[in-house]
């Protein structure tokens, strides 16, 4: 037992613990959208949740679309799923993939049906997962049992002063106390990108880290079609005070606390072997980041956001903190935990990650966030080349 | 009522929480030990921008979050404004 304290928790089949206990209508395909928000609209309480690929993707893209919807599917904030795609066979895939958790999940095909006859079949499936999850108990799990991922967005000087090392310091003492953690966005670290080597556990994970960023950096190169320079830090940036991307990069990596080492990194959505830090290769767009780390199994998500980030997940709670003050008044809605009071000296990092830690718990514990709240489940694709 | 914040003891500059006009004694907080310091600034130091806590010579480096973000281009005196105009990045 840690010395975090306890919350609870579904403890799913594979012994993971969830905070959620979503019901999915998943669809395989771009195709398949239409069928599974009707059987959504059937069956209260399930969740489709649609997206704009799955068709002719092929090589590396194609491993990663698999990996992002049966990661997703197996996460254990979903107690069961229902998968409909145009076709069986890939279909399948998804269904076996996610049946290795050993949840309820069942797949339908439309070809050879029609959307009318998969509908009514998928609609009685989902009755049944979604009666048969309405029973499932909560139990008491360790704080430590959680896995969490950060990632900030709209950041301003606020972030690098309070809600990103809020995050720090929370992250600081999850992992100590045997947490699985996760920060990721490649490209927001250059600039720092030598510290962060230096973060690494083992002379390994550092090598791993520089190799990401490496490619990162040939992608950039490939593609850009003017200098960097003028666009890093932004406009906006250099207005609110930051001057250089290394002070912008520091900023962001105030996420990982002072004292956690990395202990490896993980490709775009791949469930990490083990407990303690993990960095992940993802983009910085906050909606496909986020989707990344649902598909790898985290299960809580804090979100520092200076200038009012909006974002959501369908099934990874986000958790919104911001110290800017105007962000927190005038966007009440979207931001779950205010530590402004650290910009007037009168909260110390160490009470505001507590604070952080506090409301984990009860968000743990079944508090909805803002983002629950207000409806925002953006649910985007990592996609790494054009289909066929 | 603090007016700027300095991450760490190591740091060579704080940055305002408020906008700081020139010529003011402005009170300070170290994040890490909670200890107080005041500077008097020479330049108007808007909210989120910079504050050099001690002089820093053209050819050296600015520290912040324990970290060097960058190069001196022109000298800075202590309580001067830290931005664009004397500091730039190493990466380019």
């Amino acid at each position: 037992m840690s010395n975090l304290g306890t919350v609870w928790g579904y403890r799913r089949e594979n012994g993971r613990v969830g905070i959620r206990n979503h019901v999915l209508i998943l669809p395989l395909d771009d195709l398949s959208n239409s069928a599974c928000e009707k059987v959504a609209y059937g069956v209260k309480g399930t969740k489709a949740i649609p997206h704009a690929y799955g068709r002719l993707q092929f090589g590396e893209d194609l491993q990663l679309f698999f990996r992002t919807m049966i990661g997703t599917g197996a996460n254990p904030n979903v107690a069961a799923v229902v998968v409909i795609g145009i076709e069986p066979e890939w279909t399948n895939i998804i269904v076996d993939g996610i049946a290795e958790t050993g949840k309820p999940v069942t797949g339908f095909s439309i070809e050879r049906q029609g959307d009318y006859k998969t509908v009514e079949m998928a609609c009685w499936k989902a009755y049944e997962y979604m009666q048969w999850a309405s029973e499932l108990k909560r139990e008491e799990v360790d704080l430590s049992e959680i896995w969490v991922s950060t990632k900030c967005g709209e950041s301003d000087t606020t972030s690098g002063l309070a809600s990103n090392p809020t995050v720090g310091n929370a992250f600081d003492k999850l992992v100590a106390a045997g947490a699985t953690c996760s920060f990721g966005e490649t490209s927001e670290i250059t600039g720092a990108e030598a510290v962060c080597k230096q973060r690494a556990a083992t002379p390994e994970a550092g090598e791993q880290f520089m190799a990401i960023f490496n490619k990162y950096q040939e992608m950039i190169d490939r593609y850009k079609t003017d200098d960097l320079s003028g666009s890093q830090p932004t406009k906006g940036n250099i207005r609110g005070g930051l001057t250089t991307i290394e002070e912008k990069a520091f900023g962001n990596l105030q996420k990982i606390g002072k004292k956690s080492n990395f202990v490896g990194c993980l490709d775009k959505a791949e469930t990490p072997s083990g407990s303690g830090l993990w960095f992940m290769d993802t983009s910085s767009a906050a909606a496909e980041a986020v989707t990344l780390w649902a598909a790898a199994g985290f299960v809580a998500h804090f979100f520092p956001t200076g200038q009012g980030n909006i974002i959501g997940n369908p099934i990874e709670p986000t958790i919104k903190l911001s110290a800017n003050p105007l962000t927190c008044s005038t966007m009440k809605e979207h931001i779950d935990y205010d530590c402004s009071a650290i910009l007037r000296g009168e909260l110390t990092l160490d009470q505001s990650g507590d604070g952080l830690l506090e409301l984990l718990k009860r968000t743990c514990n079944g508090r909805l966030t803002a983002q629950e709240l207000l409806g925002h489940e953006e649910f985007v694709l990592t996609k790494l080349y054009e289909s066929a | 009522m603090i007016q700027f914040l300095v991450h760490e003891a190591a740091d060579s500059v704080g940055v305002a929480t408020v906008d700081i006009k020139a010529g003011e004694t402005a009170s300070g907080l170290f994040m890490d030990s909670q200890k107080g310091i005041e500077i008097k600034a020479l330049d108007d130091i808007p909210l989120g921008h910079k504050l050099a806590l001690n002089d820093h010579a053209e050819g050296g480096n600015v520290i912040k979050y324990g970290e060097d973000i960058g190069k001196v281009v022109a000298n800075i005196k202590k309580g001067g404004h830290v931005h664009i105009q004397n500091l730039k990045t190493k990466r380019w």
